[in-house]
C-alpha cells in the first residue's frame, strides 16, 4: 500500500469527524459542568459540517485505504443518513439530558464516534473493516445506552446490549475466520473472486452464516431480536431514537455490501436465510408489537418488523441486474424508517416524563387536545411507519414490494402486506388514543424538538408526496456499483 | 508441523466452551470472560489460517481483534463495576426489570 | 432592463411574505417599512421600465418567467407584457399604491392586525401588476380573480364590525358574489377567444380579430358584450354597481387605493386592452357607451342624497367609472384612460382625506365620549378650522372633481365631453348625443354634491362634541394627502391640448389610441354648468346651513318623495332582492324541498335505493357476515392477540441468559438453513 492509494482526500469528511470527535473530549474538559450544552452545540455544528460536505459531492466514485474503503454513491448516501440522525438526536439531547439530569460532556464525543463506527461501516470493502467498524460503532452505544447511569433500567438495558452485542460479535469474529481460511483473503473482491472460481464449502458456507449473524443481531432480526424492545425501552430515549436508525442502517450496509458484492455467486445460499429473516421479523415483530402496552416497546417491536421489510427489499440482491435496484429501495427504506422514526422518537421524548411515566400508550389519550402540533405529527409518522399514503413510508414499502416482485417473490409481498395490515392494528391505535380518547398529563416542547418533529414530519409528508427527485438520486448513486 | 485442522479443532472447542459458559453462567464476569474466550478461539483461527496460507491478513486482524476486545473490556467492566454499585451483586439473572 | 421587469412582482411578494412570516417578532415600524419598502421598490421598477421602453424606441417586449400550462394545443405561459398602456397602470398602481401604503401606516396604527391589513396590501399589490402586467387572457384573470380576493378580504378586515357585527363580512360576500356574475362573463369570453383563435395570448388573440375583419364580427360582438358584462362587474357600472357603496366597509385606505383608484379600474382596462376587438362590434361599443352614461348620471343622482361621506365618494367613484367606460365605449381610449389617472389622483386624494376626516372626529369622539357615527355628515360642520391641511386638500380634490379650471378632471373629463360631442353631434349617431346629455347632467351633479359636501364637512358651525373636538392628523397621513393634492393639480399636463403627451404615448401600443382635438366649446359649456352648480350648490347649502344633526336635508323639502327615492337608491337593492334574490331563492327552495328532500331523498333513496340495499343487507349481514365472515376475522384478530400476550410475551422473560439462548437459536437456525439448503 502507497501513500497514493490511502487517498486520504476522499476519505476527509470521515477524518475530519473523527478529528472533531477527538477535539471535542478535549475541549469538553474546559467547558464548565452546567454548559455542557455548548458541547452540544460544537456536536451539532461538526455533524452539519460533515452534512453538507458529503452532501456536496454524492456521486463520487473511489476507493481508499487500498481498497479497503469505497467511497461512493452508497455510502455517500447512508453517510447522510447517520449524520441526519446524528443531527436529529443531538438536538434532542440539548434538552433531554439537561431535563433528566444526566447533562455530561462525554455524550456528545461518543455520539460523534459512534456515526463515524456506522459511516466507516457503510464504506467497508473489507471484513478487518467491517468488524473494525461494527465495533466503532458498537462501543460507544453501549456506553450511550447506559448514559442514565443511575437509573435501573438505563444500567440494565446497557448491560443486557453489551453482553448480546459482544457475544454475537464473536460468532462474527469466528465467522470471519472462517470465511478467510476458505478464500485465503479478506477484501470482498478478493472473496467474490476466490467463491467464483472455488464455490462453496462447508468452511465458507459456515463463515457466512456466523458473520451474518453478527450483523443481523446489529440490525435487530428474528431470532436475534430479543434484545431490541428490554434495550430501547431501558436507554435514554434520545440514544434509543439514534441506534433504532443508525445501528441499523450500518447494519444493513454491511449486510448489503457483503452479500451483494464478495457472496454474490451464492445468492442461492444466502438468499433462503434472508428471507427466512424478512418472514420472521415481519411477523413476529407486528404481532408482538400488538400486546405492548409501553409504547417504547411497542416501537422496538416495530423497529424489528421494519428490518423485515429491509430484508424483503435485500432478497432480490441476488439476481444479477436487480442487486442496484434492491440497493436503492434499501437505502430509501432506511432513509424514510430513520426520518419517520426519529420523529416518532421525538414525540416519545415530549410526552415522556423524567421520572418514566409517561411512556404507556394510554399516556397519550387527549394530545390532540393538550397540543394538537404533536399529535399531528406523531400521527403522521404513525401513518408513514404502516406505510400509508400520503406518506415517505408508503413509498419506501412500495419500492420495497416492486423490488420483490420484480424478482419474483410474489408470496413474500403478500406475507408482508398482510403484515403491515396487523401492524396497522397497534399504529392506529395510538392515533385513536390520541385524538377520540381524553386524557390530560404535560407535554415537554422545548424548541430544538419542536425543531425536530417539524422537520421530520414535513420531510416525511413531502417526500411522501414528491418522492421522485430523491429516488432519482439514490437510483443515479446507486447505478453500477453492485 | 502440526496440521492446521488441528489448531481449528482446538479452536472449534474453545469456541464452544465459551458459548456454553455463556449461556450457563450467571455470574457476569465470568460470561464476559466466556465471550473474550470466544473471541480468542477465532484469533486461534486467524492465526492458523495465517500460517497455512503464509500470509499477514490474518495476523493483523488478531491484532485488531485484541484491541477491540481491550476497548470492550474497558467498556463493560465499567458497567458491570456500575450495575454491581447500585444491585450490589453481578449476578445476571438479578437484573430482569425490563421484560414483556 | 426590461429584464428585469420581473421584480416588480417580486418586491411587493416579497414584502406580503415577509411580513406573513415575521411579522409576529416585528412592531408596527419595521412592518410598515416592509411594506411601504416593498410597494416604493415596484413604483421605483416601474419607472426604470418606462425609461428603457423609451430607449427602445416604444417596442412592444414580453418576458417570459416560466411555462404554466400546455395541454393539447393549449399554451399558456406566465408572460409579461410591457407596452405603454400596461406601464401606465403598473406606475399608476405602484405609485399611488405606495402613497396609500404610507398614509394607511398612519391610518391603521395601534389596529390589532396591523400586519395582516398591510400583507392584504401588499398581495393586493402584487396582484394587481399580474392583472396589468399580464400577456395573455387567462393571466390577466389570474390577476383580476387575486385583486378580487384582496377586495373581498380588504372590505371584510374588521369582520366583527358593521350591522350586527356581521355587517362589513357580508359587505366583503355581496362584493365577491356579485363580482363573480361579471367573472362568469369573462370566463365564457375566454372559452369563445381560445375555441376560435386556439390561443389567449393577446397579440394572437388581437391578430385575429384584426386580420379577420367583418367576418368574425358576430363573434366579435358576442365577446365583447361578455368582457362588458366582466367590466361591469368589477368596475361597479350598472347593473352591478350595488357592491361597491357597501365596500365602504372596509378601511378608508382601502376604499381609496382598491375602490377608486385601482382595481375598479381594471374594466375600462380590459376594454381598452381588448381595444381591436371592440372596434369590429358597433352594437357592443354603443352598449358600453350607453352602460357608462347611465351609470354616470344615475349615481350622480344618489351621490346628492347620502349622509355618509364615504358612501358619497363611492357613488361619485361610481359615476366617475360611468365617465370612463363611455370614453371607452365611444372609443375615447386616450380620454378613458386619461381620466383614469387623474382620477385616481383626486379620488385616491378624496378617500385619504375623507379618511383623514373620520379620523380626526374619531379622535374628537374619544376626547368627549361622544360615540356619534364618525362618518356621518351631519355630525360634522366647521371642520376647516380644526383640520386645515385636510381642508385645503379636500377642496383641491372636489374642485378638481367637481373639473373647474385647471385642475386635472377639468382636462379628463373636458376630454370625454369632447368626444361625445365628437360622436353625437359631429358624426351624427343618435347615441353619441344621449350619452353627451346623461354625461353633462351627471357633471353638473358632480359639482352639485361636491359642493355640498364640502360645505357640509368644513363650513358651518360644529354639529356635534366630537366635531369640535377634532384635531388634524400626523405628517405620515397628510404628507401623501398634499402629494396627491399636487398631482391632482397638475396632473392635467400630461394630457394637454395641443401637446397630447398621453395620447403619443398610449399610442405605442395601438393605433386606435388617439386624442381628440381641443374644443372650445364643449369645455366652455362644462366649465359654466359646473360653475352654476357650485353656485347652486353654495346657495342652497352655504347659505342656510343644516340646524343640527338630526335637521333634514334642504332639499328634501324641495323634492320629498322624488329625494327619499334618490336616497334609496332608486331601490335596486331592494329590486335585486324581490327580483332575482327572491327567483334564486325560490329556485333554491323549490330545488332543496321538492327535488332534492321529497324527490330525490325520500323517494329514490329512502323507498327504492334504500329498501332494495336494506333487503340485501339484512341477508348479507345476518346469515353471511354474522355468521361466517365476522366469527372468522374476529376470531383470526383474537388468535393473533391471544399469540401476541400468551406466547410471544413471555418469550421475552427479561433474563439475559435466555436472550442469549435466543442468539443461539438463531445461529443454530442460520446454520442449519444454509447447510439444508446446500445439502439439497
Amino acid at each position: 500500500m502507497t501513500i497514493s492509494n490511502l487517498n486520504l482526500v476522499g476519505t476527509l469528511p470521515l477524518l475530519f469527524l473523527s478529528a472533531w470527535a477527538c477535539g471535542l473530549l478535549l475541549v469538553d474538559l474546559w467547558i464548565p459542568g452546567d454548559r455542557k450544552h455548548m458541547t452540544g452545540w460544537m456536536a451539532l455544528s461538526g455533524f452539519a459540517i460533515t452534512f453538507f460536505w458529503v452532501s456536496s459531492n454524492l456521486g463520487q466514485r473511489e476507493e481508499a485505504f487500498g481498497g479497503m474503503l469505497a467511497i461512493d454513491g452508497f455510502s455517500n448516501l447512508l453517510h447522510l443518513v447517520f449524520l441526519g440522525s446524528g443531527i436529529l438526536a443531538t438536538l434532542l439531547a440539548l434538552n433531554y439530558l439537561k431535563q433528566h439530569d444526566i447533562e455530561r460532556g462525554e455524550f456528545y464525543p461518543l455520539m460523534l464516534f459512534s456515526v463515524v463506527g456506522m459511516m466507516i461501516m457503510s464504506m467497508a470493502k473489507d471484513l478487518i473493516v467491517v468488524f473494525l467498524a461494527l465495533e466503532m460503532l458498537s462501543i460507544p452505544l453501549y456506553v450511550l445506552v447506559g448514559f442514565a447511569r443511575t437509573r435501573a433500567d438505563s444500567e440494565e438495558s446497557a448491560l443486557k446490549y453489551f453482553l448480546l452485542g459482544a457475544f454475537s460479535s464473536a460468532f462474527q469474529v469466528y465467522g470471519i475466520a472462517l470465511i478467510y481460511g476458505a478464500t485465503q483473503a479478506t477484501g470482498f473482491a478478493a472473496i467474490g473472486d476466490a467463491v467464483a472460481i472455488s464455490g462453496a464449502s462447508p468452511l465458507l458456507l459456515a463463515g457466512i452464516g456466523l458473520m451474518l449473524v453478527g450483523l443481523a443481531f446489529k440490525v435487530s432480526a428474528v431470532p436475534l431480536h430479543m434484545w431490541t424492545p428490554d434495550v430501547y425501552q431501558g436507554a435514554p430515549s434520545v440514544v434509543t431514537g439514534f441506534m433504532s436508525v443508525g445501528a441499523k442502517a450500518a447494519g444493513f450496509a454491511a449486510i448489503v455490501r457483503i452479500f451483494f458484492s464478495a457472496f454474490h455467486s451464492l445468492a442461492a445460499d444466502w438468499a433462503p436465510v434472508i428471507v427466512l429473516f424478512a418472514v420472521l421479523s415481519t411477523v413476529i415483530g407486528n404481532v408482538a408489537a400488538i400486546s405492548q402496552t409501553s409504547i417504547k416497546r411497542m416501537l422496538a417491536f416495530s423497529s424489528i418488523a421494519h428490518a423485515g421489510y429491509v430484508f424483503v427489499a435485500i432478497v432480490p440482491g441476488g439476481y444479477g441486474a436487480l442487486s442496484d435496484f434492491a440497493a436503492s429501495a434499501v437505502i430509501f427504506y432506511l432513509a424514510a424508517y430513520g426520518l419517520t422514526n426519529i420523529g416518532a422518537w421525538s414525540v416519545v421524548i415530549a410526552v415522556d416524563h423524567a421520572d418514566g411515566m409517561g411512556s404507556d400508550i394510554s399516556n397519550y389519550a387527549g394530545l390532540a387536545r393538550r397540543s394538537p402540533g404533536l399529535a399531528a405529527a406523531m400521527t403522521l409518522f404513525m401513518l408513514s411507519l404502516t406505510g400509508l399514503p400520503p406518506t415517505m413510508g408508503f413509498v419506501a414499502k412500495f419500492y420495497v414490494f416492486r423490488a420483490a416482485l420484480a424478482a419474483g417473490y410474489t408470496w413474500l409481498v403478500v406475507v408482508g402486506v398482510v403484515t403491515v395490515l396487523i401492524s396497522a392494528y397497534y399504529y392506529l391505535r395510538v392515533i385513536v388514543v390520541m385524538w377520540m380518547n381524553s386524557g390530560d398529563g404535560q407535554v415537554v416542547t422545548p424548541r430544538a424538538l419542536n425543531f425536530t418533529v417539524g422537520v421530520t414530519a414535513a420531510a416525511t409528508l413531502v417526500l411522501g408526496l414528491l418522492p421522485g427527485p430523491l429516488m432519482a438520486i439514490v437510483e443515479s448513486s446507486v447505478r453500477g456499483l453492485f | 508441523m502440526i496440521p492446521t485442522t488441528y489448531y481449528l479443532a482446538l479452536s472449534a472447542i474453545l469456541f464452544s466452551i465459551g458459548v456454553i459458559g455463556v449461556l450457563v453462567r450467571r455470574n457476569a464476569i465470568v460470561i464476559f470472560m466466556s465471550i473474550e474466550l470466544m473471541l480468542n478461539s477465532a484469533n486461534l483461527a486467524f492465526v492458523a489460517f495465517a500460517r497455512e496460507f503464509g500470509t499477514l491478513d490474518g495476523q493483523l486482524m488478531v491484532f485488531f481483534v485484541m484491541t477491540v476486545a481491550a476497548a470492550e473490556v474497558a467498556v463493560g467492566l465499567a458497567l458491570i463495576v456500575a450495575i454491581f454499585r447500585s444491585k450490589a451483586s453481578i449476578d445476571v439473572d438479578a437484573v430482569n426489570l425490563l421484560k414483556g | 432592463m426590461l429584464e428585469i421587469l420581473p421584480l416588480i412582482l417580486v418586491f411587493p411578494l416579497a414584502g406580503m411574505l415577509l411580513n406573513a412570516v415575521f411579522s409576529r417578532w416585528m412592531d408596527e415600524t419595521w412592518i410598515a417599512i416592509f411594506a411601504c419598502g416593498a410597494s416604493g421598490t415596484a413604483f421605483v421598477i416601474a419607472i426604470l421600465q418606462a425609461i428603457a421602453l423609451s430607449g427602445n424606441h416604444f417596442h412592444v417586449e414580453t418576458v417570459l418567467i416560466a411555462d404554466w400550462i400546455t395541454i393539447g394545443n393549449l399554451h399558456l405561459p406566465w408572460q409579461m407584457r410591457v407596452d405603454t398602456l400596461s406601464l401606465t397602470m403598473m406606475m399608476l398602481v405602484t405609485g399611488v399604491g405606495t402613497l396609500i401604503h404610507i398614509y394607511a401606516v398612519g391610518y391603521m396604527r395601534g389596529d390589532p392586525r396591523f400586519a395582516r391589513f398591510f400583507i392584504y396590501l401588499n398581495l393586493f399589490i402584487t396582484m394587481m401588476l399580474v392583472l396589468v402586467a399580464a400577456d395573455n387572457y387567462l393571466m390577466l384573470f389570474v390577476g383580476w380573480e387575486g385583486v378580487g380576493l384582496c377586495s373581498y378580504l380588504l372590505i371584510g378586515f374588521w369582520y366583527d364590525k358593521g350591522d350586527n357585527g356581521v355587517g362589513n363580512a357580508r359587505a366583503g360576500r355581496k362584493a365577491f358574489v356579485v363580482n363573480r356574475v361579471g367573472d362568469m362573463g369573462f370566463l365564457i369570453a375566454m372559452f369563445l377567444m381560445f375555441g376560435a383563435v386556439g390561443s389567449l395570448n393577446f397579440d394572437d388573440v388581437l391578430y385575429f380579430f384584426e386580420h379577420n375583419g367583418v367576418e368574425v364580427a358576430g363573434l366579435a360582438t358576442v365577446v365583447t358584450l361578455l368582457l362588458l358584462v366582466g367590466a361591469v362587474g368589477k368596475s361597479a357600472q350598472i347593473p352591478l354597481f350595488v357592491w361597491l357603496p357597501d365596500a365602504m366597509a372596509g378601511p378608508t385606505p382601502v376604499s381609496a387605493l382598491i375602490h377608486a383608484a385601482t382595481m375598479v379600474t381594471a374594466g375600462i382596462y380590459i376594454i381598452a386592452r381588448s381595444a381591436p376587438i371592440f372596434a369590429l362590434a358597433p352594437v357592443s361599443q354603443t352598449t358600453v357607451a350607453l352602460v357608462g352614461a347611465s351609470t354616470a348620471f344615475m349615481a350622480g343622482t344618489i351621490a346628492v342624497t347620502q349622509w355618509d361621506i364615504k358612501r358619497v365618494l363611492a357613488y361619485s367613484t361610481i359615476s366617475q367609472l360611468g365617465f370612463m367606460v363611455a370614453a371607452v365605449g365611444l372609443g375615447g381610449y386616450v380620454a378613458g384612460m386619461f381620466h383614469l389617472i387623474t382620477h385616481a389622483f383626486f379620488k385616491a386624494l378624496l378617500f385619504l382625506a375623507a379618511g383623514s376626516v373620520i379620523h380626526g372626529v374619531e379622535h374628537g369622539g374619544h376626547h368627549t365620549h361622544d360615540h356619534c357615527d364618525a362618518q356621518d355628515m351631519r355630525n360634522m360642520g366647521g371642520l376647516r378650522h380644526r383640520m386645515r391641511i385636510t381642508f385645503w386638500v379636500y377642496l383641491v380634490g372636489a374642485v378638481s372633481l367637481a373639473g373647474v379650471f385647471p385642475f386635472s378632471g377639468f382636462w379628463s373629463k373636458d376630454e370625454i365631453l369632447a368626444d361625445a360631442w365628437n360622436v353625437g353631434v359631429v358624426q351624427g349617431h343618435w347615441h353619441g348625443v344621449a350619452v353627451y346629455v346623461l354625461l353633462v347632467l351627471a357633471a353638473i351633479l358632480t359639482a352639485f354634491y361636491m359642493t355640498r359636501q364640502i360645505v357640509m364637512v368644513f363650513f358651518g358651525e360644529p354639529r356635534s362634541s366630537a366635531a369640535e373636538q377634532a384635531i388634524e392628523n400626523p405628517p405620515v397621513m397628510t404628507t401623501p394627502l398634499i402629494v396627491l393634492a399636487v398631482l391632482s393639480v397638475v396632473g392635467g399636463a400630461l394630457n394637454l391640448p395641443g401637446w397630447h403627451t398621453l395620447g403619443h404615448w398610449l399610442e405605442h401600443t395601438h393605433h386606435f389610441f388617439h386624442g381628440l382635438d381641443f374644443n372650445l366649446g364643449v369645455a366652455l359649456g362644462s366649465t359654466v354648468f359646473a360653475l352654476l352648480s357650485i353656485w347652486i350648490g353654495t346657495l342652497v347649502y352655504y347659505r342656510r346651513p343644516l340646524e343640527n344633526a338630526t335637521a333634514p336635508d334642504q332639499l328634501e323639502g324641495v323634492l320629498g318623495p322624488v329625494f327619499r327615492f334618490l336616497y334609496c337608491k332608486w331601490h335596486v337593492d331592494e329590486l335585486y332582492s324581490k327580483t332575482i334574490m327572491a327567483l334564486y331563492e325560490w329556485k333554491a327552495r323549490f330545488l332543496a324541498f321538492q327535488v332534492d328532500w321529497y324527490f330525490w331523498h325520500d323517494f329514490v333513496h329512502e323507498q327504492l335505493i334504500a329498501s332494495a340495499f336494506r333487503g340485501v343487507t339484512v341477508v348479507l349481514s345476518g346469515p353471511v357476515d354474522k355468521g361466517v365472515i365476522n366469527p372468522f376475522f374476529d376470531g383470526m384478530a383474537q388468535l393473533v392477540r391471544t399469540f401476541a400476550t400468551r406466547v410471544l410475551r413471555p418469550l421475552q422473560t427479561g433474563y439475559v441468559r435466555n436472550y442469549a439462548l435466543g442468539v443461539m437459536l438463531g445461529v443454530i437456525i442460520v446454520l442449519g438453513m444454509i447447510f439444508v439448503n446446500e445439502g439439497m
